[in-house]
């Protein structure tokens, strides 16, 4: 579903990823881990289509398309969805009235009929079970004052409604209490099918014991250094990344 | 460059939609402005003797005053000896009914998408449409009638119900109140007039449509609206100009009554000729509007959505002497490219537990300049009044500009005055998440941009507000890429 090659990208001149490499296929769960300032939060916005970034060499194709030659809104149409980590405060604008013009333009990309409101408002009311979200807050302003929960909650939402065929959560844990975590996790499971990838972005294990991975990467300078199971992430979360970060260091010597 | 500058420059490039003329004949007053024109503007309309009187007075007091320059705009003054005074398309004879109207000139408002015709328009609005200095027609005006309701066009006020224009014309906006209110008194040539009789509740919006046609020609109309005791009335103006290289000069005046219990919502949506993108062309809009809410538990709404012009000077206020009487003020202006807005509100707090409420939401982009100017004014008398601002700007890039000019002025220790006032800018980060969930930049701006007018365009009537919706992410686009 999605193979990245070589992948380097920079921003504003400065490198920070140098050679990603990385193949998802459908129904895969991929986590992405590392320390800070690896490339985690770059190769998840490089994917969505992030302007200030630019890709310096490599290729990404989705669907055996290549999804760098897409804008962003083309990429969001064709299935890549991105749970932000710090998701945007847009006021005077309800959760509710943006899904439905998101949800229609994506509709309308793909040949469908828009949804009217009626239809849509039983779609909504379906989906809001699966991250036990309030309508109270989806006629509020999107993600004014919401809490950190209520944010990440409102992504995973809005995920749903979109159904997309590649998720990729960047750091959707961070801000999380436990039974945020719990619910929000809850969610991106129920959403797994046989048909649709989901890349996690974390710098925590904790994550992965509630959406598990089917592998386990650690990336360090921008590039993937080690692959694993989910094991891989356990003994990081024992050890660190320190022996990683020395394994990686003493290999490019 | 970055994004948001590419984004808003592209979605600044949108040409102004209604900038076609069509050639008509006309008859016109010849170029330039002495008492010979107004004389002569006069007879055109057959004005009675003491019109004609209090024109000429207005122009006399007008050539002692100076243009005001107290406004944040700039711009080259107007030559008023080069303008034309009076256009008026030639029609063979008066039309009495809307089915004798000249064909060409429906076709205009038609394209407009305004229908004149009764049985194709949507029930619930009546319509005056003044093209350049006359209205061409007013429609319903029987099913209004019926109610007591007169609505009809100033000059056929003039003729048909002089008592009342002559008791209210300058009773709220004097003659000579401020320049271009003097000249407008001198040479305005018409404009809508609307009379709701005590306790009636007018049944349907009614709403005037301006259409500058003519080149070289200023287009001075008046709106007089009197709503009399515990009546009702909503009321709506249009404004759209053709695209021309030279401005022209729009100087209204707008004067409403209201008396106790009356109530009266007036919604514009102004959407005259921007100028182009280099600023060239465009309309001057130097309009006066004031409401007074003459008698107790009275209530004067204004609201306006202003998207057009080069340059907008324009406050429309409301004077509160009834005792519990409320003054509302909502606004959206709009600045982009070149163009410049002035505009405000003035609540004057005469009266006795008076409440007003000002809520402005500028937006500019391109290289414009947006100004809030507003003032508060609590008269000694004035026990108990409150008001509330809030003045909000939205900047789209970083070549525009927006100021906000408060004053307030206190007579009565047991005033409350509020105000609040913020300063945002459209983000790229704002701009990517829509992207991110499949939204187009364009559409993502006119969401945001409406998710920020909300409050105001919750304000007007259902038909206007998509109207309006619409309007706003034209004007901008072409401004963020």
């Amino acid at each position: 579903m999605l193979s990245i090659h070589n992948l380097h990208a920079s921003i504003d001149g400065a490198p920070i990823l140098r050679g990603i490499n990385l193949e998802v296929k459908a129904g895969e769960v991929h986590a992405i881990m590392g320390p800070n300032g690896s490339g985690k939060s770059t190769l998840a916005s490089v994917l969505a289509g992030r302007e200030e970034y630019e890709v310096t060499e490599g290729e990404v194709t989705f669907k055996g398309k290549d999804l760098l030659e897409m804008a962003p809104e083309d990429r969001a149409r064709e299935g890549v969805f991105l749970a932000f980590q710090y998701p945007v405060e847009i006021p005077g604008v309800s959760t509710t009235n943006f899904l439905r013009t998101a949800v229609n333009q994506v509709r309308e990309y793909r040949g469908l009929e828009p949804l009217d409101a009626v239809k849509f408002l039983s779609v909504m009311k379906e989906k809001m079970k699966l991250v036990e979200i309030d309508q109270k807050l989806l006629s509020r302003s999107l993600n004014e004052g919401f809490s950190g929960g209520e944010k990440k909650r409102n992504e995973i939402f809005q995920m749903a409604m979109l159904e997309p065929t590649l998720a990729i959560l960047d750091e959707t844990d961070s801000g999380l209490d436990i039974d945020a975590l719990r619910i929000v996790s809850n969610g991106v499971n129920k959403l797994k099918s046989p048909n649709n990838a989901t890349i996690v972005v974390t710098h925590y294990q904790r994550l992965l014991d509630y959406i598990v991975p089917d592998f386990v990467h650690v990336l360090y300078k921008g590039r993937i250094v080690k692959s694993g199971t989910k094991e891989l992430a356990l003994e990081l979360e024992e050890k660190g990344y320190d022996w990683i970060k020395e394994e990686a260091d003493a290999a490019s010597v | 460059m970055s994004k948001d500058n590419q984004i808003l420059e592209e979605l600044t490039s949108k040409e102004y939609e209604h900038g076609w003329s069509v050639n008509l004949e006309t008859d016109e007053a010849p170029v330039g402005l002495n008492e010979d024109i107004i004389r002569w503007i006069s007879a055109k309309k057959e004005e009675p003797e003491w019109l004609l009187e209090w024109r000429l007075k207005a122009f006399r007091t007008w050539l002692t005053m100076t243009e005001p320059e107290w406004a944040n705009v700039h711009y080259p003054k107007v030559d008023f000896q080069a303008l034309k005074y009076y256009s008026a398309p030639k029609q063979t004879k008066k039309p009495k009914s809307l089915d004798e109207v000249d064909p060409e000139l429906l076709q205009i408002y038609e394209r407009l998408g305004i229908n004149l015709n009764e049985q194709k328009r949507l029930q619930g609005i009546a319509v005056d449409a003044v093209l350049d200095s006359v209205s061409v027609g007013t429609t319903f005006k029987e099913t209004l009638s019926k109610l007591g309701i007169i609505f009809c066009s100033f000059s056929e006020a003039v003729h048909e119900h002089p008592d009342l224009i002559k008791k209210y014309l300058g009773s709220v906006v004097p003659m000579t109140d401020n320049y271009y209110a003097a000249l407008n008194s001198a040479v305005f040539s018409d404009g809508s007039f609307c009379y709701i009789p005590k306790g009636v509740r007018c049944p349907m919006e009614l709403s005037t449509y301006f259409r500058i046609n003519a080149a070289n020609t200023g287009q001075f109309e008046r709106t007089l609206i009197i709503a009399d005791e515990s009546s009702y009335v909503s009321y709506l103006e249009g404004c759209t100009a053709p695209q021309r290289d030279e401005n022209q000069l729009h100087a209204a005046v707008v004067e409403i009554y209201a008396a106790s219990h009356a109530e009266v919502k007036y919604s514009t949506v102004q959407n005259w000729y921007p100028g182009d993108k280099e600023g060239k062309g465009g309309i001057y809009n130097f309009v006066t509007k004031r409401g007074i809410c003459a008698g107790d538990h009275s209530k004067i709404s204004w609201t306006q959505v202003e998207t057009g012009s080069a340059v907008t000077w324009k406050y429309p206020s409301c004077i509160l002497k009834g005792d519990y009487s409320v003054g509302e003020f909502y606004s959206v202006a709009v600045t982009n490219n070149y163009q410049q807005a002035d505009t405000g509100t003035k609540m004057i707090h005469i009266g006795k537990n008076t409440r007003s409420r000002i809520v402005s939401k500028g937006i500019s982009a391109g290289k414009s300049q947006n100004s809030y100017r507003g003032q508060v004014q609590v008269m000694k008398r004035a026990a108990n009044a409150r008001n509330f601002s809030q003045c909000d700007s939205l900047l789209m890039g970083d070549r525009c500009g927006a100021h906000t000019f408060p004053y307030i002025d206190i007579q009565n220790p047991t005033a409350k005055v509020e105000h609040e006032a913020t300063t945002s800018k459209i983000g790229e980060d704002q701009i990517f998440y829509c992207n991110q969930r499949g939204i187009s930049t364009e559409d993502a701006v006119a969401l945001i941009v409406n998710g920020y007018a909300k409050e105001v365009l919750n304000q007007l009537p259902m038909e206007f507000a998509v109207e309006a919706q619409k309007l706003l992410a034209l004007t901008l686009e072409g401004s963020v890429g």
